[in-house]
């Protein structure tokens, strides 16, 4: 999603089904340059929300400071904490400003709220966007409230505001010594009119950002105490689970053992939902007992019925669709003349790369509590990664409107893309019925099986590509033709005669310097529920374009690491960082080689410049017993700037692990309309022995500031294909790799 | 039935099969132990039966009737899983968090039966998923709780 400018030129409510469609109109004034984002809510109630409150988003102190009398500080953040260290990150931004030590907050999500429209003019926590979109915005927050602290403590001592100074904490009259904590002035200085132009502390005086500031949620997290959605808990609440239609848009007919059921321990209520049967209970072990045991007849869906899985409908008939779907389809990128150059190229180089569907497989399953008020609200405890689009959402399900519903927005258990508002993958709608039919509030959770039926799924796609080399062996054109359907079309409108950026980007947008290039796109509808993953299209397209990078290095007879290097002789920032992860790996090298341990080994390299970042990734690999081993990932990131390094290793790792988990093991099979996976027994993830080394460089360019979440997958699965293909002696151009047979290779 | 926790007796009224996990979490408010997969592969619900890491969610209550059972909530009373906590924050551990209890469980088991494990105990020990990948921190952590 490095470009989630949605494109559908009015703004409609979403339906179930159907996309949300935003209007330019709702964004900042503002031209963001070519990240104009607005992901973040329907711009009508952005508006509604900006217009009600006339606050500018980021600026109004008391949203999201509180400082307590023991002169620590409550933070409301505008973006989800679920493991990519955003709390900490906002803590040292803001303290570094305000001149408080980050180990002095206490941060949470903040509700919904025009305050917090901080991404594009609206809010969402995702796209990698959260630090670089609101670092200014938060630098000023913290420094306005610094400044009115000293006026306060100015007044307070009879002194001028120029003769005091602030260390963390408190206030200091240096000609009398006397000093002030924050925490006696908080109530004064919450008064006084916020300044309308502060200065920010210089780059050189900091203490917090750029520097490795232990973050602030890992010890409850590490003692269990950290409290995610499936864990909370209202007075007078009943538990739920339910049954879903095997197949999207089947709906509930009889329940032939009704009576049963309904005698079981601990069951309060039988209910039909849309698609779905739910059994309220007094503990959820009993729910699902009771929702699994519901012998259903599941009717077909009427026709016409938005987004029903077909009934033979297979991944495998899917994917031979998309390879068979023929045309150069819509330009996305266009350099040159890509045609004419491969018609005078010395040779032509062809192929065609695919990927799977995958599932998000975080580990807390989905859950909501709902709670109707007595006032008629309604109050909301989901796990999601945009408050307002949530509580538009929910207002629609409850007939009620917005402001009488009430989101919070606990820590996520893994986040991945999974907490967007998709409709049929979120419980929380089936909750707030249950909690009106019950007339009490009701914790609905999503059994792991019940999840890996309706979780969105990472497309898949399959792209065509064709390079021209000329005598020497060089690239002169690149000719690439993606097949499928991106995420954010589905879920923002997509115009016909538009490329949906999430699904080429990473084919295009790549950085060598190949004169001739085109990068089309041939829509085809996936019948599944398409989602965002983490590095969206990224996560795959990369995959397709290094791979086939080497291909065609192969083909003309260039090492692949020196192919690279002479494309980018005319991009100082790329070559820089391909040369930085070459050093960290100790010299370039593709091998086959033997390792000290006796095993034969290669390694293969890949680049990637998603949301915003620069990423230069080698990987060494070798075979065993036709598995492929992972030993070592290199890793160099250019974020152009940075706030906390050792967040950034940890998210380098985290996505090196994803992105292996996915090149090596993750596919969704559907047959018969179905996923043949019900759980990780049948859809395997990266286990911590396949876990490589990882090796992490930070190069900042002082480029603008970009994403750190999700840049350091797309570069992991072309690296360990690159090397895997050194060592098997042919391409690959599938994923994932285990369904590989590499026996006979070992070394 | 009685069930001894973090040193605590409580009386369940259950169905006997009912997995541990669901008393603690719904019948006894420890919500510190994860539901993760329900079928033994991720390992977020790990507690300690008799010293030994247990999966939870596939474990009938009335099995460890009887039986000394710890979980997350007492980690901090217990002087190996103390270790094993501070080895957590110092190693800056956890990212979402939601798979870290079960971890920490699991390396408590390990570190009270084997004071100093090799690498291939830390490995056959140290099996549980987690999604954010932090495998290597996890490792890291276990060798520091080991040494200290």
């Amino acid at each position: 999603m490095n470009d989630m400018t949605p494109v559908a030129p009015e703004i409609t409510a979403s339906e179930n089904g159907k996309p949300f469609k935003l209007s330019r109109r709702g964004f900042l004034g503002a031209s963001l340059g070519a990240l104009v984002l607005g992901v973040t809510l329907p711009a009508g109630l952005a508006r509604a929300q900006a217009a009600a409150a006339a606050v500018t988003p980021g600026t109004r102190i008391s949203a999201f400071l509180e400082i307590r009398p023991d002169s620590t500080v409550l933070f409301r953040s505008a973006f989800i904490e679920g493991g990519q260290g955003i709390f900490t990150a906002m803590a040292q931004i803001v303290g570094e400003e305000l001149d408080v030590d980050p180990a002095q907050f206490v941060v949470e999500g903040a509700p919904p709220g025009p305050d917090y429209l901080l991404t594009g003019g609206g809010r969402f926590t995702g796209g990698s966007m959260s630090v670089r979109m609101s670092y200014d915005a938060m630098r000023k927050l913290g420094a306005s409230a610094r400044h009115m602290l000293v006026e306060a403590a100015a007044a307070r001592l009879g002194v001028a505001a120029s003769e005091l100074s602030t260390e963390p904490g408190r206030v200091v009259h240096g000609a009398s010594g006397r000093t002030l904590p924050y925490g006696e002035i908080a109530d004064a200085a919450a008064d006084l009119p916020l300044p309308t132009d502060v200065a920010l502390r210089d780059r050189a005086d900091f203490r917090w950002i750029g520097k490795p500031v232990a973050r602030l949620d890992v010890r409850d997290k590490s003692t269990g105490k950290a409290r995610y959605a499936i864990d909370l808990k209202v007075d007078g609440m009943l538990h739920a689970a339910v049954q879903h239609s095997p197949r999207l848009g089947g709906e509930p007919g009889a329940l032939r053992n009704e009576a049963d059921v309904r005698g079981m321990p601990g069951v309060h209520s039988i209910h039909r939902l849309p698609g779905t049967v739910a059994v309220v209970a007094d503990s959820w072990w009993r729910a699902r007992m009771a929702a699994e045991a519901l012998q259903v007849t599941w009717a077909e869906p009427a026709r016409g019925t938005a987004h029903a899985m077909p009934a033979d409908f297979s991944t495998e008939a899917h994917m031979a669709l998309l390879k068979a779907t023929p045309g150069e389809g819509v330009a996305y990128e266009t350099v040159g003349n890509a045609a004419t150059a491969l018609g005078g190229a010395a040779r032509v180089v062809e192929a065609t790369y695919d990927a799977p569907y995958l599932v998000h497989g975080q580990l807390e399953p989905p859950s909501a509590l709902a709670r109707w008020n007595d006032d008629g609200s309604l109050e909301l405890w989901i796990p999601n990664q945009a408050p307002e689009m949530f509580q538009a959402e929910a207002a629609k399900v409850a007939g009620i409107p917005p402001e009488k519903v009430t989101i919070h927005s606990p820590m996520l258990g893994g986040f991945f893309g999974r907490h967007f508002l998709y409709q049929t993958a979120n419980p929380f709608p089936q909750a707030i019925l249950l909690a009106r039919a019950v007339g009490r509030p009701v914790k609905l959770i999503w059994s792991r099986e019940e999840e890996f039926l309706r979780d969105t799924l990472r497309p898949m796609g399959a792209v065509r590509f064709r390079a021209g080399l000329d005598a020497d062996g060089l690239p002169v054109a690149l000719e690439a033709v993606a097949v499928g359907e991106g995420p954010t079309g589905r879920w923002f409108g997509r115009q016909p005669d538009k490329v949906d950026s999430s699904s080429v980007e990473g084919i295009a947008g790549k950085v060598y310097a190949i004169p001739n290039r085109r990068v089309g796109q041939v829509h085809v509808d996936d019948p599944a529920i398409i989602g965002f993953w983490r590095s969206v299209g990224h996560s795959m397209n990369d995959f397709f374009y290094e791979t086939f990078f080497d291909e065609m290095a192969d083909a003309g007879q260039q090492d692949p690491y020196e192919l690279r290097h002479r494309l980018l002789a005319d991009s100082p920032r790329h070559r820089t960082l391909l040369e930085a992860v070459a050093e960290l790996c100790g010299g370039w090298r593709r091998g086959p080689f033997t390792a000290d341990d006796g095993t034969r080994r290669a390694r293969g390299v890949a680049m990637a410049s998603p949301f915003g970042s620069e990423v230069a990734t080698i990987a060494e690999v070798s075979l065993r017993s036709g598995e492929v081993v992972v030993h070592d990932v290199w890793v160099a990131i250019d974020p152009g700037s940075i706030v906390n390094p050792a967040i950034i290793e940890a998210q380098v790792n985290s996505a090196v692990a994803l992105g292996l988990s996915s090149a090596l093991l993750e596919e969704v099979v559907y047959v018969d309309g179905m996923p043949q996976a019900r759980n990780y027994d049948g859809y395997p993830i990266l286990t911590p022995d396949r876990m490589p080394r990882v090796h992490v460089r930070i190069v900042e360019s002082g480029a603008p500031m970009g994403g750190i979440g999700e840049p350091g997958l797309p570069g992991v699965p072309p690296a360990v294909a690159n090397a895997v293909s050194v060592l098997a002696g042919r391409r690959i151009r599938s994923l994932p790799l285990s369904k590989h047979d590499f026996k006979g290779v070992d070394g | 039935m009685e069930l001894t926790i973090n040193g605590s007796r409580h009386q369940v009224d259950i169905e006997p099969d009912t997995p541990l996990l669901w008393v603690l979490r719904d019948e006894l408010g420890m919500t510190g132990t994860k539901y993760g997969c329900g079928l033994a592969q991720c390992g977020a619900c790990t507690v300690l039966v008799d010293g030994q890491a247990t999966r939870s969610c596939v474990t009938p209550v009335e099995s460890v009737a009887g039986s000394e059972i710890m979980t997350i909530e007492a980690i901090s009373e217990d002087p190996v899983g103390q270790k094993v906590v501070e080895a957590w924050v110092s190693n800056q551990v956890p990212q979402c968090g939601y798979c870290q209890s079960g971890q920490v469980m699991a390396a408590t088991a390990l570190i009270k039966q084997s004071p100093r494990p090799s690498e291939e105990e830390i490995a056959g020990a140290m099996v549980n998923l987690c999604r954010c990948g932090t495998y290597n921190a996890i490792a890291a952590a276990v060798r520091q709780a080991a040494e200290a």
